[in-house]
C-alpha cells in the first residue's frame, strides 16, 4: 500500500479508472441465494471478478461444549481462499490474513445477528472464495449476510459491504485488485443501511481528513447499491414464483 | 386498525410505523416496526408479526412433535426432535414414578431409532425441552411412512381449521400424525392411498406460497384414483 509503482494507469485524464469504471461506479454484483442443498442457508456472489460461495450451518449444537454460552448463540465465521483463487497457488491452511477476516466479518454480522433467541447454539458461517480480486472481505460480508437471511436467522438488518479508497490522488469507490496493489488507500466499510450503522470499518493506507469524510461518503452510497442486490437475490429465492397469498 | 395486505418482508425491511405492538419475528426501532426474518407480514388487531418461510423449528409449549431416540442415560432418553435443541424424555415418564434404574430396562422401552410422537412440556431455552409420550394419540409409532418437511409449512399443509389435512386424510383412507416439527409419520392399509398422500403432502411442500392450492391439491388427489 502507499502507491507502488506500476505501469498500469489507474486513473486517466478522463477519469476513467484501469477497469473502464467511473470513480464513483461499483463493479457489477450479482447475488444469488439457496445455492446449497445440504446448508441451511447460502449464497454465492459474484462481486466483479470475485467469486465466493457462503453457507450457513444452524442453529446446531455447539462443539467443543466449552465454547457454548448459556446466554446466547454464539457466531463462527470461517473465511477462506480456495488455493486455485489467485494467480499463484495459495496455501489452503489458513493464514494470518484469513484468520483476521474471518475476526472482522465475525464482528461485522454480530450486530445484526439476533443470537439470543437461540442460547447455547451456534451458527456456523462458511465463506470459500473460489476467485478472488480485491476487495473479498466486503463480498464475503454481504454475501454471508444474504446466506444468513436464507438460512432465516433473525437479523435486525442486512449487511451489505463496499469499499472506498484512493488511487492516483483521487478517491474512488470499489478498489479493485489493482488500485488496492499500486493505490494510496483502501477502506472496506460494512454497513446496515436501514439502521445507517456501520459495522465494520478498516483503513490500509494514508488518507487527509477531508479525504476519509469522502470515502466514507461513496462507500455508504456503495454499500446502499449492494443493499439493493441483496434484496433483490432474497426475493428472487423466496417470492419470485407463484403468487401472493 | 386491522386487515392490511400481507405483505413480503426481509430482515431490516418497515413493516409498518405507528401504535402497533411488535410481535413474532418483528423488532421496534424507533417508531417503525422492522421485520427480523423473511416472511409475510401480519398486521392484525394492533399487532404486527411476519409469518416465516424460512427457518428451522422452535420447540414451543404444548406443541406436538414427532421424534426420534437418538440415545440414552440411566435417567432419560434423549430424542432428536429437528430442532437445534434435543428432547428431553425423563425415564419415569414411561416407567412411572416407582422408576428405578438397577431393575427397569429402558432398551425394553424405546431403543435408539425408534419413532415417538411427543408432547413439548417445557420449553425455556435454559435447558434442553421436556418431552412426554404419556397422553391421547402420544407414544411409540410402529407403523407408518416418515415424511418431512420445512416445520414453515406445517401450518398451510393443515390448512384452514385442518381443512387440508382432512381433504387428504379421506380422499387417500389414511391417517397422518402432523409434528410441528415438521415430521409427519403416514399410515394407511392402502398402500396406493399411502402413495398417493405422500405425494400430496410433498405437493404441498413445493406449491406452498401458492394462493389456490387447496384445489391443486384436491385436483391431484382426484385426477389419479382409477
Amino acid at each position: 500500500m502507499g502507491g507502488r509503482d506500476t505501469d498500469i494507469v489507474l486513473l486517466d485524464e478522463n477519469g476513467i479508472r484501469c477497469d473502464g469504471r467511473k470513480v464513483n461506479e461499483t463493479r457489477k454484483v450479482t447475488i444469488k441465494a439457496g445455492v446449497l442443498k445440504n446448508a441451511n442457508g447460502s449464497a454465492y456472489i459474484e462481486f466483479g471478478d470475485n467469486k465466493i460461495l457462503v453457507g450457513v450451518y444452524g442453529p446446531r449444537d455447539v462443539h467443543p461444549k466449552h465454547m457454548s454460552d448459556t446466554d446466547t448463540g454464539i457466531l463462527r465465521c470461517r473465511y477462506h481462499m480456495a488455493p486455485f483463487s489467485v494467480g499463484e497457488r495459495k496455501n489452503p491452511a489458513p493464514s494470518r490474513r484469513e484468520v483476521e477476516i474471518s475476526k472482522v466479518i465475525k464482528e461485522a454480522l454480530e450486530p445484526a445477528v439476533m443470537l439470543k433467541e437461540f442460547p447455547r447454539t451456534a451458527v456456523d458461517v462458511y465463506m470459500e472464495v473460489l476467485q478472488a480480486d480485491g476487495g473479498t472481505r466486503c463480498a464475503a460480508l454481504t454475501g454471508a449476510s444474504v446466506a444468513l437471511a436464507d438460512a432465516g436467522i433473525p437479523m435486525r438488518d442486512l449487511v451489505a459491504g463496499c469499499a472506498a479508497g484512493k488511487a492516483a490522488d483521487a478517491v474512488i469507490l470499489d478498489v479493485n485488485n489493482e488500485e488496492d496493489q499500486a493505490g494510496q488507500a483502501d477502506l472496506p466499510i460494512g454497513y446496515m443501511p436501514n439502521l445507517k450503522k456501520i459495522t465494520l470499518l478498516q483503513l490500509d493506507g494514508v488518507l487527509t481528513p477531508e479525504e476519509y469524510k469522502q470515502c466514507i461518503e461513496i462507500g455508504i452510497e456503495g454499500c446502499n447499491q449492494v443493499y439493493e442486490i441483496q434484496k433483490k437475490a432474497l426475493q428472487d429465492k423466496f417470492f419470485a414464483s407463484g403468487e401472493k397469498q | 386498525m386491522s386487515g392490511e395486505k400481507k405483505r413480503h418482508v426481509i430482515p431490516g425491511e418497515v413493516i409498518t410505523s405507528g401504535p402497533y405492538r411488535a410481535e413474532q419475528n418483528t423488532i421496534q426501532v424507533g417508531d417503525n416496526i422492522v421485520s427480523t426474518i423473511i416472511g409475510l407480514s401480519d398486521v392484525h388487531d394492533g399487532s404486527v408479526r411476519v409469518i416465516p418461510l424460512t427457518g428451522g423449528y422452535m420447540p414451543k409449549d404444548d406443541d406436538l412433535v414427532i421424534g426420534k431416540i437418538a440415545s440414552h442415560s440411566s435417567l432419560s432418553w434423549t430424542a432428536d426432535i429437528n430442532s437445534c435443541y434435543v428432547g428431553m424424555l425423563p425415564a419415569s415418564d414411561v416407567f412411572g414414578r416407582d422408576y428405578s434404574s438397577s431393575s427397569d430396562d429402558m432398551t425394553a422401552k424405546l431403543a435408539k431409532g425408534d419413532l415417538i410422537a411427543a408432547r413439548i412440556v417445557n420449553a425455556d431455552k435454559t435447558r434442553d425441552p421436556l418431552i412426554t409420550i404419556s397422553g391421547r394419540e402420544l407414544g411409540k409409532i410402529d407403523s407408518g411412512e416418515l415424511v418431512k418437511i420445512s416445520p414453515n409449512k406445517v401450518p398451510r399443509l393443515i390448512g384452514k381449521r385442518g381443512s387440508m389435512i382432512q381433504m387428504i386424510e379421506s380422499s387417500t383412507n389414511s391417517q397422518v400424525t402432523i409434528g410441528q416439527n415438521g415430521l409427519l409419520v403416514v399410515s394407511s392399509d392402502d398402500p396406493n392411498g399411502l402413495l398417493k398422500a405422500v405425494q400430496a403432502i410433498e405437493l404441498i411442500e413445493e406449491q406452498a406460497h401458492v394462493a389456490n392450492l387447496t384445489d391443486q391439491v384436491k385436483e391431484m388427489l382426484e385426477s389419479k384414483s382409477e
